[in-house]
């Protein structure tokens, strides 16, 4: 193939998702920079650093952080764990094994917010939910989930949906495992932890990592389950910093605010993608 | 216990450990299911109905009640026309890179895959404002380009590893009869890649499916898609449970059997070709 074919074949791809990157992040940056609220358009002009400081001392700032990063972490650890204990029990053959395998990352394919409206409705509604019902059948008082423990009952949703990814992922990778190797640990008198730990964990490593920094970057911009269940409260209990910024944007209005932190999730993500595209780069041999 | 027999209860430990986990994650699907299959006043009866007479009447009324189909449509159109058209785009540009691979290519990829790591959230005051001033603000163009867009890396990248699948032998003999590039791709690439490009369409059609950022913040009512509509059941006013379960059974349906059909597409697609 003649070069300038090459770069007639090439430009589209590259030069749309260049537009497609840098006219909203310019745009996002500039209106950090400028007093910009739809409902005072009198007031312009640029002010630095004040959107910044003022999205920054917000109170509900605070809270929107640490509920990120908890929500982050904790279906981070849950994740993975969980993951890998399933997918190594699945590992084996037994009967029904596709069926199984079909049954757990099934809640990974189902849409964000009806998931959220199930987990809402179904199953934590204090009334008439089962979770309600399962109290009451004891005798116990029903727990008002979403009002009373929303950010764990959020985490509760999302572990749910993507556990099921981290066994996807990790069950993949177990199939490329060295079986002879795993025998001849057995023969040699190797208990499962002791396969577990130099065996099984050291070839999952990078899976591992990856489906870290994966679910890192999906987390931190969580929206649907939060809008559609707790709306981030009750007061800003649930509330992470997408939601924060969208609240920003959707009710105050103000767009100045809300680009500033825009660009706060923007660096916060790119912290992660640093680490994320290096782990991708290793594996692609071109 | 002899060793053998301890190994014999630990597998079936280890089995009846799987199934355990596989009814609790499946549980929620199977529940939403069974309370469309109820009358609504069942839906929310307490303690809740395991044995019922099964009625189809709220997949019947959702229609007449919801106007179902124009999202569903709504859907489809996005979904497929996000997916088409990142095909189109990505398919000459992965045949090139894979076929004319240089130093840079790889840094184009990875390039390619970071802009993917942009938060929806930071973006979404210019992208709101750009649809306005375009006149695109709730209309199915406006999600078609954003989703292209927002699944062009993911599809570039697999297509990419098809692509250089395709032994360079076979070309290289047709150029040597003359072909042109055009028809090269036409007759050669996408007859041997076809079943690539199918499920790679597939995964992007899955993940703009479930997509709930855009839909919900871009949509009001005319290009609203089936997330959006669900999310809008969020109001306590919307609590028909039975008919909320008849719209999700169907809403998901689809997506999770293609879910099952791509899996392995969607390990390599969603790790970013990491993992295979």
């Amino acid at each position: 193939m003649n070069p300038t074919l090459v770069r007639w074949l090439q430009a589209p791809s590259v030069i749309l998702l260049l537009v497609w990157m840098i006219v909203p992040l310019s745009m996002t940056i500039y209106f950090s920079t400028i007093r910009y609220n739809l409902l005072y358009p009198e007031r312009t002009g640029f002010i630095g650093l004040d959107n910044y400081r003022f999205f920054a001392t917000d109170p509900s700032f605070g809270p929107a952080l640490i509920n990120t990063l908890v929500l982050v972490g904790s279906v981070l650890v849950i994740t993975i764990v969980l993951g890998l204990a399933i997918s190594i029990l699945i590992d084996r053959p037994f009967r029904g094994r596709g069926i199984a395998r079909v049954m757990l990352i099934s809640p990974f394919f189902i849409m964000p917010t009806v998931s959220a409206l199930v987990w809402k409705n179904m199953l934590m509604d204090p009334n008439n939910g089962l979770f309600a019902a399962f109290s009451k059948s004891f005798g116990l008082e029903p727990v008002e989930w979403l009002a009373q423990y929303p950010l764990f009952s959020i985490i509760l949703m999302v572990s749910w949906q993507w556990t099921p990814f981290a066994i996807l992922i990790f069950m993949t990778s177990l199939q490329s495992q060295d079986q002879e190797q795993k025998e001849a640990a057995t023969l040699d008198g190797a208990g499962f932890w002791s396969q577990f730990w130099n065996l099984t964990l050291p070839h999952l490593a990078r899976p591992i990592s990856i489906v870290l920094l994966i679910q890192m970057i999906f987390h931190l911009s969580i929206f649907a389950e939060i809008f559609v269940t707790t709306s981030g409260g009750p007061g800003v209990s649930s509330t992470n910093l997408t939601y924060l910024i969208y609240i920003q944007s959707q009710q105050a209005f103000d767009v100045g605010v809300a680009s500033a932190g825009g660009v706060f999730a923007i660096i916060l993500a790119n912290i992660v993608a640093l680490f994320l595209i290096r782990a991708v780069g290793k594996t692609l041999t071109v | 216990m002899t060793d053998r027999q301890r190994q014999i209860w630990i597998d079936r430990a280890a089995v009846t450990a799987a199934w355990i986990a596989a009814l609790v994650f499946f549980f929620p699907i199977f529940w939403m299911v069974l309370t469309s299959l109820k009358t609504e006043g069942q839906a929310i009866q307490v303690p809740p109905l395991l044995i019922f007479e099964p009625t189809l009447e709220n997949y019947l009324e959702i229609q007449e009640r919801t106007n179902y189909f124009k999202f569903a449509m709504n859907s489809i159109i996005t979904a497929f026309g996000g997916t088409l058209l990142a095909l189109l785009i990505a398919i000459p540009s992965a045949y090139s890179m894979a076929f004319n691979t240089t130093h840079r290519t790889k840094d184009v990829l990875m390039w390619m895959l970071s802009t993917k790591m942009l938060p929806a959230v930071g973006v979404m005051m210019p992208i709101y404002f750009l649809a306005q001033k375009f006149d695109l603000f709730d209309t199915r163009t406006l999600l078609v380009v954003i989703y292209a867009m927002m699944n062009l890396p993911i599809v570039m990248l697999i297509l990419f590893n098809y692509f250089r699948e395709i032994p360079k032998e076979i070309l290289e003999a047709s150029r040597m009869d003359g072909t042109s590039t055009f028809n090269e791709i036409r007759q050669i690439v996408l007859p041997l890649a076809w079943g690539g490009i199918a499920s790679t369409a597939l995964l992007s059609i899955i993940l703009c499916w479930n997509e709930a950022f855009w839909s919900i913040v871009l949509t009001t009512t005319d290009a609203s898609t089936l997330t959006a509509f669900v999310a809008s059941f969020q109001a306590p006013e919307g609590l028909f449970w039975a008919k909320v379960s008849a719209v999700s059974t169907l809403a998901c349906a689809p997506i999770v059997v293609f879910g099952w059909m791509a899996q392995k597409q969607l390990v390599q697609g969603l790790t970013f070709g990491a993992v295979k």
